[in-house]
C-alpha cells in the first residue's frame, strides 16, 4: 500500500489554484487523511507559472518532493515548468485540457489524460466552475464523502447565493464521476489508509501558526512594513485586531516599525514585528537599541534568498548569520527556528514570555517555504500563562539596578509611583546617561554575560529522532525538519538519526552530548555555506567538514529525494 | 503641587552637558513650570527623545524617559501613547534629529495624529557634532562642512511649520525661548491639545551659530496677533511662509481630527492600558476551531 499521493496543480497566478487547493485540503483532511500543501510562485500578481503540491498521506508528512503522482496543468506553460524542475516523469498521470497537453515537453510523457474541464464546466453553469470539476476528480481518488464536500461548498459559497453553491456542487459531482470512470479504467488507483482522528485537526499554514502563537502569547501591538514572505502575519493580526485588542500600524518604513514596537514594549505592551531579511536590515539599529535598553522584543523574520532583493517569493535559510550578528555593540539574543506548524505556534507564543522574562530580543526565524506551506496539526493545548514580568514601581525605583542575575525588575511608565528611564547611551542604575567608565563593565556584565548564561541554561534542547544507536546524525534547523525526517525514514538505513534544532542560539548544552556521540554529523541547510554548521563549530568545537554539509540554494525547499540520495551515498561510502 | 516635583537635581547630581548661555537651559526651566502648572505628576509623563544636545533634556527633568536613537523619537512616542493613552507623551529633540534624520517619521507621524506633543529645539545648526548645517540652517550660513568658498549652505531651509500645516497637523506653533512666559503658554496649550502638536522653539546656539543669536531672533520675530485665525489653514500656511520676520505663536489648530489611538479601536469599549490586559482564551479557542476547515 502506498503511503502518500502527490498531486500537483500548475498554472498562472490568478487562475484560482489556491481556491481549489483550499477546498481539497479541507475536504480531504475532513475525510481523515493527512494533507500537506506547499506553493512555489513567481513575484508577480497575474500570469507566469506557479505550482502547488498537495501530498495526501496516511502518516503525517509535510515535505516537498519532486515525485508527482497526478499533475493538472492549467495553462500551456505548466508542463514545461514542472519538467524544468524534474517534477514529471513516466509514472505521472497528467490530466488536463487537450491544448495544455501538447508540445515538445509533453511528448514523452506516458500517461496523458485529456479532460475538457472548461466544456464540462459550461454544461453545469459556466467556465468559472472548471476548477471545481478538477477538484471533484481529485476528491474521487480519496472517496471523499459527498456530504463533506457539500458542507464545505455550502459554507464557502453561502454568501454568493444558492445558485453558486448548486453549480459548484454539480461541477464537483461531474468531476467525481470522471474520476470514478478513470479509476474503473485502471487509472488513479491509489489506496491509502485513513485515520479518523485527523478530522479533528486544524489546517494551518506557517503564517497562521506564527500569528496564532503571537495572539496566544499576548501580542497586543504590531507595527510592520509589508515584505514578502512575512506579510501574512501582519495581515492575519490586523484582521483579528478588533477581536483581540491589537494595535496595528503599517509603518512608513522598517526603521519606524522597529522603534514603534520598542516604544510599545517600554510602555508595557507585547509587541512584535514581522519582516524579511531586507526589512530587518533597516531594523538593526533598533535591535541594538533593544540590546542597550534591555527592552523585550519579538521579531518574526521569514527568510527569502538575498542578497538585496534576491528572489522575493522563493525560499532560503540565508539570514542566520545576519540575525546572529545584527546590531552594533554586544548584547544577547535568542533565536527560535520552528520546523513544524506546531512549533511555529508554540515557539512564537513562548517568544513573548522569554522576551519579557529576560528583557532581550527573541527571533522567530522562518522562511518562505515554512510560512507558505500548510498542513493538518492537532489543536494545540491552549493552557498557557502569559508572563508579564512587570513590577509596580515605587519612588526609589531604578530600571537598571545591578542585581545578581542581571535581570533588573522591569517597571513600565504609569504603573506605580516611580519613573522608568531608558537611554540608548550607557547609563547608570537610574537609566540616566553616564560616562562613568568604572560603571560601564558592570553594565555590560549585567546585560550581556549574566543574561547569556541564563539564556543558555534555559535553551530548548534539540530533538533526537530515529535510531538511538546512530553513527550518522542528520542535523536540521527550521523548515528542513520534515524533509530530513522523511528522507531518514525512506532510506531506511541503520545507524542514521535526526537531530532537529528549534532553537539555534544559544545552543543548549544538551546538544553537545548528541553531537559528540555521532561518528559523522551531516548538517542540512538551505544556504550556500552552511551557516549553522559554522555556528556549531564555533559554539562546540566540533568540526563539520564541507563534504558533510548538504546545502541547497536554488530558491526551492529541499526535495525529500535530494536528501535520501545523500544519505544513501554516504552510507554506501561507509560500507565500501 | 510643588515645583520640585519635576526637579531631578534634588535627588541626583548630574552634570548638565549644555554650554553656559545655551537656550536649552531656558527650555528646561519653562518645561518644568508648564508641567507643574498643568498639574501633572512625573510618573504620568513620558519624555521621548533622540540624539543631540537638545535630546538630553529628559535626563534633566524628573519624568519617565525613553531616550532612543537619533531621529527616532516619534515612532516610540506614538507607540507609548497607543499602549497607554493615560500617559502624557512629549517628544523633544533638536532640529537635526526631528527634521533631518527623522524627517520621514515626522511626516508619517503627522498623518497618524497621535495625541503627543513635539517640542523641537531649533537653533539652525548641529551642536553636538560641532557645528555643521542643519535642515533649518539659512542659505549662505557657513560651517566647516559648508564653507564660504562653496557659498555656505545652498539648500533651501526646511520649513517645519509650513509643511505641518500643509499636512493638516492638528496643532502647529512656533516659540522663541528669549520670551519664557509666552513660550510656556504655547507649550501648555500644545500639551493640552488632543492630537499631534508641534512647537518649533527657536533658540540660539551660543557656540556654533554666530548668525542667529539671541539678538537676531529678537529682531527677526514678531507675535501673531488677534487678527490671525488659527482655524484657517490657508491663512496659517501663508503666515508660515513668511521669512523676512518669523511669526511666533499658535499658527494652526484643527481640533476635529481623531487620534491614532482612538482609531486603533483598541480602546472603544475598554480603557485599560495594554499592560493590564489578558489574552481572551475563549475567543482564541473559537478562532482555532474555525481553522479546522482550513485555508
Amino acid at each position: 500500500m502506498k503511503n502518500d499521493v502527490s498531486i500537483v496543480l500548475a498554472g498562472a497566478a490568478g487562475q484560482g489554484i489556491e481556491t481549489v487547493a483550499g477546498m481539497l485540503a479541507s475536504i480531504i483532511k475532513n475525510s481523515g487523511y493527512n494533507v500537506f500543501v506547499t506553493r512555489e510562485f513567481m513575484s508577480r500578481i497575474r500570469g507566469g507559472t506557479n505550482s502547488l503540491q498537495m501530498r495526501v498521506s496516511s502518516e503525517k508528512i509535510a515535505a516537498y518532493t519532486k515525485h508527482t503522482d497526478v499533475a493538472f496543468p492549467l495553462n500551456s506553460t505548466a508542463i514545461s515548468h514542472l519538467r524544468k524542475y524534474g517534477r514529471l516523469n513516466k509514472e505521472t498521470t497528467v490530466i488536463g485540457e487537450g491544448e495544455f497537453l501538447k508540445g515538445e515537453s509533453a511528448a514523452d510523457l506516458a500517461d496523458l489524460i485529456e479532460v475538457p474541464f472548461t466544456e464540462l464546466a459550461k454544461e453545469v453553469g459556466g467556465k468559472i466552475y472548471s476548477n471545481t470539476v478538477a477538484a471533484g476528480v481529485i476528491a474521487s481518488i480519496f472517496n471523499v464523502d459527498e456530504e463533506v464536500a457539500s458542507n464545505y461548498l455550502s459554507s464557502r459559497f453561502a454568501s454568493k447565493g444558492e445558485d453558486v453553491v448548486d453549480n459548484n456542487l454539480r461541477a464537483y459531482r461531474r468531476g467525481f464521476e470522471i474520476g470514478n470512470d478513470l479509476k474503473e479504467r485502471g487509472k488513479l488507483n491509489f489506496s491509502l489508509e485513513n485515520n479518523p482522528s485527523v478530522k479533528e485537526d486544524l489546517l494551518l499554514s506557517g503564517t497562521q501558526a506564527v500569528a496564532l502563537g503571537a495572539i496566544a502569547g499576548g501580542c497586543n501591538f504590531i507595527a510592520a512594513y509589508p515584505m514578502s514572505p512575512s506579510t501574512g502575519v501582519l495581515t492575519f493580526l490586523s484582521q483579528q485586531a478588533r477581536e483581540f485588542g491589537i494595535v496595528v500600524d503599517q509603518a512608513e518604513d522598517e526603521i519606524s516599525a522597529m522603534n514603534k514596537n520598542l516604544g510599545a514594549w517600554y510602555a508595557g505592551a507585547r509587541a512584535m514585528v514581522t519582516t524579511s531579511g531586507g526589512g530587518f536590515a533597516l531594523m538593526t539599529e533598533g535591535l541594538s537599541l533593544a540590546g542597550m535598553i534591555e527592552n523585550p522584543m519579538v521579531i518574526h523574520l521569514a527568510q527569502r534568498p538575498g542578497p538585496a532583493t534576491g528572489l522575493p517569493t522563493r525560499t532560503e535559510q540565508g539570514d542566520l548569520n545576519f540575525v546572529l550578528h545584527a546590531g552594533h555593540g554586544e548584547f544577547p539574543r535568542v533565536i527560535f527556528t520552528p520546523g513544524t506548524v506546531e512549533e511555529g505556534f508554540r515557539l512564537t507564543r513562548a517568544a513573548f514570555n522569554v522576551a519579557a522574562k529576560y528583557q532581550v530580543p527573541v527571533f522567530v526565524l522562518t522562511d518562505q517555504f515554512f510560512v507558505d506551506s500548510s498542513n493538518n496539526t492537532p489543536k494545540p493545548d491552549l493552557k498557557w500563562t502569559v508572563e508579564k514580568h512587570i513590577v509596580t514601581t515605587d519612588e526609589n525605583y531604578q530600571r537598571y539596578r545591578l542585581v545578581k542575575d542581571g535581570v533588573s525588575p522591569r517597571g513600565v511608565p504609569g504603573h506605580g509611583t516611580g519613573v522608568v528611564v531608558a537611554d540608548s547611551d550607557e547609563h547608570d542604575e537610574n537609566g540616566h546617561i553616564t560616562e562613568d567608565l568604572n560603571l560601564r563593565p558592570k553594565m555590560v556584565n549585567k546585560r550581556l554575560h549574566k543574561k547569556l548564561q541564563l539564556l543558555q541554561e534555559d535553551a530548548i534542547p534539540p530533538k533526537l529522532i530515529g535510531d538511538s544507536k546512530y553513527n550518522t546524525l542528520m542535523v536540521t534547523w527550521g523548515s528542513n525538519y520534515y524533509a530530513v525526517k522523511e528522507a531518514v525514514e525512506v532510506s531506511n538505513t541503520d545507524g542514521v538519526a535526526l537531530l532537529h534544532f528549534s532553537q539555534v542560539y544559544p545552543i543548549s548544552e544538551k546538544a553537545i552530548k548528541h553531537l559528540k556521540k555521532a561518528e559523522k554529523i551531516v548538517v542540512v541547510e538551505n544556504n550556500a555555506v552552511g551557516q549553522f554548521a559554522d555556528l556549531i563549530q564555533k559554539e562546540t568545537g566540533i568540526q563539520i567538514p564541507d563534504e558533510n554539509r548538504l546545502l541547497s540554494y536554488n530558491g526551492l525547499p529541499f526535495a525529500v529525494e535530494e536528501i535520501t540520495r545523500f544519505i544513501e551515498d554516504i552510507t554506501k561510502k561507509e560500507r565500501a | 503641587m510643588k515645583k520640585e516635583n519635576f526637579e531631578i537635581m534634588d535627588s541626583v547630581d548630574y552634570d548638565i552637558a549644555w554650554c553656559p548661555g545655551c537656550g536649552n537651559h531656558g527650555i528646561r526651566e519653562v518645561l518644568k513650570d508648564a508641567l507643574i502648572e498643568l498639574n501633572l505628576r512625573p510618573q504620568e509623563v513620558v519624555m521621548v527623545s533622540g540624539i543631540g544636545q537638545a535630546a538630553k533634556i529628559p535626563h534633566y527633568v524628573k519624568t519617565n524617559v525613553f531616550n532612543g536613537l537619533h531621529g527616532r523619537s516619534l515612532p516610540p512616542a506614538l507607540a507609548i501613547k497607543a499602549a497607554n493613552p493615560s500617559l502624557t507623551v512629549i517628544a523633544e529633540s533638536g532640529d537635526g534629529c526631528m527634521y533631518g534624520e527623522g524627517g520621514n517619521h515626522f511626516l508619517h507621524t503627522i498623518l497618524r495624529n497621535p495625541d503627543i506633543t513635539v517640542f523641537v529645539h531649533d537653533n539652525m545648526v548641529y551642536g553636538l557634532t560641532k557645528g555643521q548645517a542643519s535642515p533649518t540652517s539659512q542659505k549662505g550660513f557657513t560651517t566647516p562642512v559648508q564653507p564660504a568658498d562653496r557659498c555656505g549652505v545652498t539648500n533651501t531651509p526646511f520649513n517645519p511649520l509650513a509643511l505641518a500645516i500643509s499636512m493638516d497637523a492638528s496643532f502647529v506653533a512656533r516659540a522663541f525661548i528669549g520670551d519664557r512666559d509666552k513660550t510656556k503658554e504655547i507649550m501648555k496649550k500644545a500639551i493640552q491639545h488632543k492630537g499631534f502638536a508641534l512647537v518649533d522653539i527657536l533658540q540660539p546656539c551660543v557656540t556654533y551659530n554666530k548668525v542667529n543669536t539671541f539678538k537676531w531672533f529678537k529682531e527677526n520675530t514678531y507675535y501673531l496677533d488677534d487678527s490671525h485665525n488659527p482655524k484657517a489653514q490657508i491663512m496659517s500656511f501663508e503666515k508660515a511662509l513668511e521669512t523676512e520676520k518669523l511669526p511666533l505663536g499658535v499658527f494652526y489648530v484643527n481640533s476635529s481630527k481623531p487620534t491614532f489611538e482612538d482609531e486603533s479601536g483598541v480602546y472603544d469599549d475598554n480603557k485599560t492600558p495594554l499592560h493590564m490586559r489578558e489574552v481572551n482564551v475563549q475567543k482564541l479557542t473559537r478562532l482555532m476551531d474555525s481553522l479546522k476547515d482550513g485555508i
